[in-house]
């Protein structure tokens, strides 16, 4: 089944969706002045600019539902229109009543069987799309990826590729001619959440005790936004994803990044002792060392990512060092202790922290 | 059933006017019957969660390990259904003493009923370890059979109340009707049982 | 007659302590109606509050109008407030007020039940509320329940919901689910018992037909509700396990569960709220309803097929694709029952004289708003489309346009048509009509744009969003219709009390119209009709108007 994943319908629906999102960009556009940055539309989470097989079959799907619906309704639009202007009270009424229509049973079994026959057409194209995304086969270049859906953040662990990661998921982009897709078997350590970046594919949900799964082939390179979409407590608005498409060299330099263990720098001993001996290894992992706690974000290579807090704040000094001295200031409600270190103490552990690239 | 005669004008003055009979049943019956309806789903949902965890759970003692098949307290239970129909026939035919015999046979065999279950909670806490925070089995075993129980009890109060009315002489030929409506409830406590029965004590085992 | 000449001798001599003490003991149907309405409207303000604060909180990205914390508060408080006390009780109000008189008898099936089921109702509200003074009960500060509206497991776990919040909001719907049930048997036995001589269920009034669906409807989805809520109680209190991720349990059996009540749930709201339309758009088209039997086949059909449907709320959670494959053609087709009953509307006004009073607006309003509640229901039957929209605030925004759009628009049509009749008075047209034209702009402010973001991919229940994402914009026109709706809002309750006192004596039947309350004085007498009635059509009164062309020849 592997000829699922590089059917690519470049016209006709393809182009209503670019027709679709640029007049939703030039909106956007329009409104920019008045609201600050407007961040690179590429990474606006808009499901009309779909970047996967997975996306855009959802978004074939999706125009051909909006057309339907939108017929029916200018039709029964203008039917309701039409009934109100033409039979409307006149000012010159004569005051008797109109003739009294009980029913017709040919008009109510006409507009009982045209419904069920749109029914029907619905139908089958959903179900196509339904049995295509969710029975795709898994072809041999494939990418391995268990997700963990922890209340704030996500945990990426890449166990054929020996690779722990936190929040930023990276995966290969993939060529239709030759697939390396990504699969993604989802966990939560806690409650449930929900895994959805629109440009890449439609939500799945991670569910405690139970075991899903997605996948995603992504033919463009680039950063895609999503954030955890089921409610699962306090900070669900700041549970964010980023998901890294690297061209396929780029991922193995990322892979291979990754899997090393922690850079040893010197000059930070006093940080490191100082993380090794508080209670920051009950949470985190740095490989390599003492530390190896689940609950929090693996740290290894914590510098190699652009955010930290699952996208709450960017990756850089200041913010690292608010988020030590106290999570809330950040992200309140984030079960992130604040460590109550003192200041020296705190430069310490955020020098020592920025080693680890 | 109430039920009035009622003159309407014909249709056309030359032909007289239609007795019609105006039947509609009776409020005390479809009220039950409602009630029960809405109890059954309650009991549903109850089972469906008893079928779907079986075998589930991670610890502890197993169905098989600990269950004894509860046959005297099901004879008890299920005979009080046919002795409180026969309390309900006594009633309406005026022969109140009978009534208030099978009326008594019938709390007393429910009464029974609550008893054997209590003995068997005993058993199963006490001996076995089995409590309804041990393990899947023991949220899904207390909570069914335990709602079962509830309801057994709320019937027994009815019955007991209407035991103390029959004693005080309150209770009357007229009152079969009302009587009639009760054992509707009592009759559905038993259907329960036996689903619960057969879905705890049979294929849960 | 002049306006003040009106009120009962009876009720100006009473003092005011004797009038409060009826009102508590009362078992009259139409006492208690108004009671039901009268708390529901108490609670929509508040239910209002919660949501005006959410959406001032949405209106710019990173803003620091409330916590997290108070907005998780606010989001569930506002959900659960709207459906269970404030949509439910007005529902069951006007049911109660209105089922006697249309069907020509003295009271409901079983009165003092009546009166039962709504003090417990009442109780399960002051129950939810009285979490944010007594919620968290380890600290002594009080919180409300933050666990959104339909409380998945296990976020609602001793380990996840600390203090008592979400005992709260568990026992106080569990309180009034029993309210709700038997309120539920109450109209069922009515209607089927109690009906006047040669009513039968073919000759009533559709109003009656649409409750009797719904209330069998109650009794079946509340059940399972109460059945999981005292699961999840037995997991808080007693350590059972039904919900216990950790010892085997599953969340999703909660989420089936939970939806197998929520699903119809929207149907017992939706279905009043067609009875009222169905009695409103004939009157004000001087046309019967188009379709009577159909009219009631696709009743019952939606109150079928609305038990199959309730997955379509579960389509993320990994189902494999043949339950998604199921639920998608089951929810797809309860859309033709509905869409039969907007072309009966359709054709009910077709060939009338339709007069522009402000019940009618409403009415009008709802067919266009229904109509696209049920089509971006369609859009989220698709179960990969749903993957996209699900969650997000387009789901926000199709609920809200089914049941503001379509369901508060017919209640507030009820209102008008049936103040008169409860009053005594007319209500103020002028106001009325402002009401109309301030809370439609809201609405369409708010709801029609709330689509967008969803399109663009913001998740529901965040308390903020991140700016350029392409939401900034829409979520700030969404806020601005907030305060057209809360200005309409306070000139409908502004209408209805100056009405109250003020308005012009309505008389028996200002609407020339033809079901039975109308033959009753305006307000009816406690015992409802002097003789009981007999009648031979589904317009018993168009036939007195009219004997020489009675209905009956014809239907």
């Amino acid at each position: 089944m592997p000829e699922i994943l590089h059917k690519s319908d470049s016209r006709g629906p393809h182009r209503k969706a670019w027709w679709v999102s640029i007049m939703m960009a030039g909106c956007l556009l329009a409104v920019q002045p008045a609201f600050g940055n407007l961040q690179d539309p590429s990474q606006m989470p808009n499901m009309f600019r779909p970047a996967s097989t997975h996306a855009d079959s959802i978004l074939h799907l999706s125009i051909f539902v909006l057309i339907i619906t939108a017929l029916i309704f200018v039709v029964v639009f203008s039917l309701l229109v039409y009934s109100i202007v033409k039979f409307r009270k006149r000012a010159d009424d004569d005051g008797r009543e109109p003739a009294p229509v009980y029913g017709s049973n040919q008009v109510e079994l006409a507009w009982t069987v045209i419904p069920g026959l749109i029914v029907l057409v619905l139908f089958f194209a959903t179900a196509r799309v339904i049995h295509a995304i969710q029975g795709a086969g898994r072809p041999a270049g494939a990418i391995e990826v268990i997700a963990i859906g922890h209340q704030f953040w996500w945990e990426f662990r890449y166990p054929s590729l020996g690779v722990v990661t936190a929040n930023e998921l990276h995966v290969p982009s993939s060529d239709p001619s030759h697939p390396t897709p990504t699969f993604i078997t989802l966990l939560s350590a806690d409650t449930d959440h929900s895994f959805w970046i629109p440009r890449l594919a439609g939500k799945t949900d991670l569910i405690p005790n139970r075991v899903n799964h997605m996948w995603l082939d992504p033919n463009e390179t680039g950063i895609f936004l999503g954030q955890c979409a089921q409610y699962c407590g306090t900070q669900h608005a700041k549970m964010l994803l980023r998901v890294y498409v690297d061209s396929p060299d780029q991922f193995k330099q990322w892979v291979q990044g990754q899997a090393k263990p922690a850079h040893v720098s010197d000059g930070v001993n006093e940080g490191r002792r100082i993380f090794e001996t508080t209670a920051c290894i009950n949470c985190h992992a740095v490989s390599g060392t003492v530390a190896v706690g689940r609950f929090g974000p693996d740290l290894t290579h914590l510098m190699s990512r652009d955010t930290i807090a699952s996208g709450a704040a960017p990756n850089n000094t200041e913010n690292l060092r608010l988020w030590i001295q106290d999570p809330d200031a950040i992200k309140p409600g984030s079960l992130m202790p604040a460590m109550k270190l003192n200041e020296r103490d705190l430069d310490a552990v955020t020098t020592y922290l920025e080693t680890l690239r | 059933m109430n039920s009035q005669a009622i003159l309407l004008n014909s249709r056309s003055p030359e032909t007289p006017p239609i007795e019609l009979v105006w039947k509609l049943p009776s409020r005390g019956h479809v009220g039950m019957l409602s009630l029960i309806a809405a109890e059954l789903a309650i009991f549903t949902i109850f089972v469906v969660a008893y079928l779907f965890y079986i075998g589930k759970s991670l610890t502890g003692p197993m169905p098989k390990d600990v269950l004894e098949v509860p046959i005297f307290a099901t004879i008890c239970l299920l005979s009080s259904s046919w002795t409180i129909h026969v309390a309900v026939k006594a009633l309406q035919n005026g022969r109140l003493r009978a009534f208030g015999a099978w009326w008594f046979v019938t709390m007393s065999l429910g009464f029974i009923f609550l008893v054997e279950t209590g003995r068997e909670w005993h058993h199963l806490i006490v001996e076995k370890g089995l409590t309804i925070s041990t393990n899947l089995f023991g949220t899904t075993y207390y909570s069914l059979v335990g709602l079962h129980a509830f309801h057994v009890i709320v019937g027994l109060i009815g019955i007991a109340i209407a035991m103390i009315l029959t004693l005080l002489g309150k209770v009357k030929e007229e009152h079969s009707d009302r009587a009639d409506v009760f054992s509707l409830y009592w009759h559905f406590v038993d259907v329960v049982w036996i689903v619960v029965f057969t879905v705890v004590y049979i294929i849960g085992r | 007659m002049a306006a003040r000449s009106i009120t009962l001798p009876a009720e100006v001599s009473q003092p005011i302590g004797t009038t409060l003490h009826d009102w508590f003991v009362t078992v009259d149907h139409k006492k208690l109606g108004i009671l039901y309405i009268l708390y529901a409207l108490v609670f929509l303000l508040i239910g209002g509050i919660e949501a005006t604060i959410v959406r001032v909180q949405l209106m710019v990205p990173n803003n620091h109008f409330v916590s997290p914390q108070v907005f998780n508060r606010m989001f569930t408080m506002h959900g659960t407030t709207m459906i269970f006390f404030v949509a439910m009780p007005i529902l069951f109000g006007f049911a109660n007020y209105l089922i006697p008189l249309m069907i020509g008898t003295r009271d409901m099936a079983f009165p003092r039940l009546n009166a039962w089921s709504f003090w417990l109702t009442a109780f399960g509200g002051l129950l939810l509320y009285f979490s944010f003074i007594g919620g968290n009960g380890l600290y002594g500060a009080g919180n409300a329940p933050d666990v959104g509206w339909f409380a998945y497991a296990p976020l609602t776990a001793t380990t996840f919901s600390l203090g008592h919040s979400t005992d709260f909001w568990t026992l106080g719907l569990l309180v009034s689910g029993f309210g709700s049930i038997g309120t539920a048997i109450n109209i069922l036995v009515t209607i089927l018992c109690l009906r006047c001589p040669g009513m039968t269920l073919g000759k009533m009034p559709l109003l009656a037909w649409m409750n009797l669906v719904t209330a069998v409807m109650v009794l079946l989805a509340i059940s399972p509700l109460t059945a999981a809520q005292i699961m999840l109680s037995l997991d808080r209190f007693l350590g059972a396990h039904f919900f216990d991720t950790q010892a085997g349990g599953s969340a999703v059996l909660w989420m089936h569960f939970f939806w197998i009540f929520g699903h119809p749930e929207v149907y017992v709201l939706v279905l009043p709220a067609f009875a009222f339309a169905s009695e409103i758009i004939p009157v004000f088209s001087r046309k019967p309803i188009f379709g009577y039997p159909v009219m009631v086949a696709a009743t019952i059909a939606i109150g079928f097929v609305g038990f199959s449907v309730w997955a379509h709320h579960m389509f993320t959670v990994g189902m494999n694709s043949y339950a998604n494959s199921f639920f998608t053609i089951t929810t797809m087709v309860i859309g033709i029952p509905t869409g039969i009953k907007i072309f009966n509307w359709i054709g009910t006004m077709w060939g009338g004289k339709i007069a522009f009073k402000t019940p009618m607006l409403f009415c009008i309003a709802f067919l266009f708003q229904f109509l696209i509640a049920g089509l971006t229901g369609i859009m989220l039957s698709a179960a990969p489309f749903d993957w996209q929209l699900g969650n997000s605030y387009f789901v926000v925004a199709h609920f809200h346009y089914v049941i503001v759009g379509g369901i508060l628009f017919t209640l507030f049509a009820a209102f008008y048509y049936w103040f008169p009749k409860m009053s005594g008075r007319m209500y103020n047209e002028a106001l009325g009509k402002w009401h109309f034209w301030l809370f439609l702009i809201g609405f369409h402010l708010t709801f029609d744009f709330m689509h967008i973001p969803g399109l663009l991919g913001m998740p529901r229940r965040i308390y903020t969003y991140e700016a350029g994402r392409g939401w900034d914009i829409w979520n700030l026109i969404c806020t601005i219709g907030v305060f057209f709706q809360i200005v309409a809002t306070l000139v409908f309750i502004g209408n209805l009390l100056w009405s109250y006192f003020n308005g012009k004596a309505a008389g028996n039947d200002p609407w020339d119209a033809w079901t039975l309350e109308w033959s009753t004085s305006s307000p009816p007498t406690e015992y409802n009709f002097a003789q009981i009635p007999i009648v031979k059509s589904r317009r018993p009164l168009w036939d007195i108007k009219h004997p020489e062309d009675p209905d009956w020849k014809y239907e």
